[in-house]
């Protein structure tokens, strides 16, 4: 077991303290994840890396507040998440995080503005000026000129930049994302990458990216290895025998 | 949020239309089943409405409608005469008989015998001719329905015709609700139809009154009651006694009431199937706005506005479609003076309502019940 304490002195953007999070397999409660400690800092990109069933998602879903652990605490930028109600996770969901899924999931009828618009539009901000912020984000991803299209008159790479300034357009202190770069090839998933690190990443901000994808693996600050539900790893760097 | 519901929705013009045409058909079966239903059945008391002057029948205790009735004692014209509050009282005669056309095909038509004097017992409107002719040797009047069915194409003024063996020549066409039956109607004098009716059995089959300044129908029925010891009803009374005859001696409230259950069962499947495909299409997109951070509540809303304008456009149309139904065949003998009773499309739209939220209750569960946590997978 690895507590990985915090290198800066200010707040951690995520502090988990004995996580753990058991699945039902029939009769069987499966131990997914075994008491997880650990601070993510603002200001980086970290990587969260580890074999097929290690709990890569399992972790991040509980890092972004929308699933449940079955014990332990999570503080996202000092809130104690697992313990506001319901609709205050929610909101608090939409105020602060951004996610970036590996199935875009944009909606096919709205324009790659309005599906970047979404989380301004949800938050309540006029359709036309979040749709002007959301066409702002998309220049910044250099795809301004697809701001009219509907997802499916896009390319896959473009539709995930769409899903990028989704995760971004409201400025959330933290962005999580399933492998962002699984269906795309080196240089575009290299690109992918530095778009994240350009837009999500700031001092008060941090990116948390799960991923098995080794061409990326150094644009990384922070490199976290999960096996069987534990974190093995912790560096700059891969480890060795990886 | 709710635009975006409003794109999700319409975008997919498939299941848009579908949930449409579902909710369209479903509207359209229930308000124009029900709208012919209920006029089917008011035609049970047009012999009644057809006599707008007459406020209250005298007839047999036995007697049920205009043309279920047994005859009169010929001294029951006087008694009913004789009772305080009536201001005036006509013999009425309602019988069957066979006519034969010129071109010798036989119809069976019935006969109404009207006062001689007063000509009460007429409808109120002609189409053509006037109420006078009756006056000429062997006159009847035929009422429109039953001249488009008897002499199609033509005019039947002047037509002969072979009225249980005695002549009668058509001299009008009067503007009446047709029967339940839509038999033709042939009125004449009341003189006249005794001589048409053969036998003496049946010589007088109501007493038609009308009630003094002063005395409500409701009042002189039940004071002619207790004096002659005949029934009397008021108008109204008849004209429901007639439907409730029709109700009780006919399939037809059991047979509408099945294709207005099928309308709403099929609209159920249409609408229920469609909508949640349509879901279940878009739970990948639900998901992600539930993880985004757009509450259960918001989304319920968004289910609700979809459902609603789906209700909404799809009963307009089948509303439409009735009224149109109705329009393209308002010359049809058919449909003659058919009309919507105003509490139709509120039935109609009761259950389109019922409908829309019974299948959206249904989608929406498969959409709160999904996980945010689903959207990683
Ligand atoms: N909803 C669930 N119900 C039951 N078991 C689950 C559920 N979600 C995950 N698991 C189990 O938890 C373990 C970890 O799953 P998780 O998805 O976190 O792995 P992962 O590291 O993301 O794997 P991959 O790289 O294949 O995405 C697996 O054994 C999986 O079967
Ligand atoms: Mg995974």
């Amino acid at each position: 077991m690895s507590a990985t304490e915090a290198t800066t002195g200010s707040q951690p953007a995520i502090r988990t303290r004995g996580v753990t999070r058991d699945f039902k397999a029939g009769q069987q409660t499966i131990r997914v994840l075994h008491g997880i400690d650990l601070d993510v800092c603002p200001g980086e990109l970290t990587y969260l890396v580890g074999e097929s069933g290690s709990g890569k998602t399992t972790m991040i879903s509980i890092m972004c507040g929308i699933l449940w652990p079955t014990d332990g605490d999570v503080e996202v930028f000092g809130t104690d998440i697992y313990s506001l109600s319901d609709t205050d996770l929610v909101n608090f969901r939409l105020q602060n995080i951004g996610f970036i899924f590996q199935q875009y999931n944009l909606i096919p009828s709205i324009d790659a503005a309005s599906n970047a618009a979404v989380p301004l539009i949800a938050q309540g901000m006029d359709r036309l000026e979040a749709r002007d912020r959301a066409v702002a984000m998309l220049d910044k991803l250099n795809i301004a000129d697809q701001a009219d299209k509907l997802p499916n008159q896009l390319s896959g790479g473009q539709q995930q930049r769409v899903a990028i300034a989704r995760a971004l357009v409201h400025e959330p202190r933290l962005v999580v994302c399933d492998e962002p770069t699984a269906a795309l090839d080196a240089k575009s998933g290299r690109r992918v990458m530095d778009l994240l690190r350009e837009v999500g990443v700031a001092e008060d901000r941090s990116v948390i990216i799960v991923t098995h994808d080794n061409r990326i693996f150094d644009l990384a600050d922070r490199i976290l290895v999960l096996e069987d539900g534990r974190i093995t790893h912790d560096g700059t760097d891969m480890p060795e025998d990886h | 949020m709710l635009w975006i519901a409003i794109r999700m929705l319409t975008g997919d013009k498939q299941k848009f239309y579908g949930l449409l045409f579902g909710i369209a058909f479903s509207t359209l079966l229930i308000t124009q089943q029900l709208t012919i239903f209920v006029n089917l059945l008011e035609r049970g008391a047009s012999g009644t409405y057809n006599v707008s002057s007459a406020d209250v029948w005298v007839m047999d205790p036995v007697s049920r409608t205009t043309d279920v009735a047994y005859a009169l004692p010929s001294t029951a014209l006087d008694q009913v005469r004789g009772v305080p509050g009536v201001d005036w009282a006509v013999p009425h005669l309602r019988a069957q008989a066979s006519v034969r056309t010129k071109d010798g095909d036989l119809e069976g038509v019935a006969i109404i015998g009207v006062d001689d004097a007063t000509l009460i017992g007429l409808p109120k409107n002609m189409i053509d001719g006037s109420t006078e002719v009756l006056s000429q040797p062997d006159s009847v009047i035929i009422d429109d329905v039953g001249a488009t069915r008897m002499f199609p194409g033509q005019s039947p003024i002047g037509e002969r015709l072979e009225l249980n063996d005695q002549r009668a020549v058509v001299r009008g066409v009067a503007d009446a609700i047709p029967s339940f039956t839509s038999t033709v109607v042939l009125y004449t004098k009341y003189s006249q139809a005794l001589r048409y009716v053969p036998g003496t059995r049946n010589r007088l089959s109501f007493v038609l009154v009308g009630a003094a300044d002063g005395i409500d129908a409701k009042t002189l029925s039940e004071r002619i009651e207790k004096q002659t010891g005949l029934k009397a009803q008021t108008r109204d009374e008849f004209a429901r006694d007639g439907v409730q005859f029709i109700i009780e001696n006919t399939g037809i409230p059991l047979n509408f009431g099945i294709t207005v259950l099928l309308g709403f069962i099929v609209g159920v499947a249409i609408v229920g199937l469609t909508f949640s495909l349509f879901i279940r299409d878009n739970i990948k997109q639900f998901g992600a706005l539930k993880a985004i951070g757009v509450t259960n509540g918001k989304i319920a809303q968004m289910v609700a506005v979809q459902a609603g304008m789906v209700g909404m456009i799809g009963y307009g149309l089948g509303v439409l479609g009735t009224v149109g139904f109705l329009t393209a065949f308002a010359n049809d003998p058919t449909f003659k003076g058919f009309y919507i009773p105003w509490q139709i499309p509120l039935i109609s739209f009761a259950a389109m309502v019922l409908i829309i939220v019974l299948t959206g209750w249904i989608a929406l569960r498969g959409v709160m019940n999904t996980e945010p946590a689903a959207v990683f997978r």
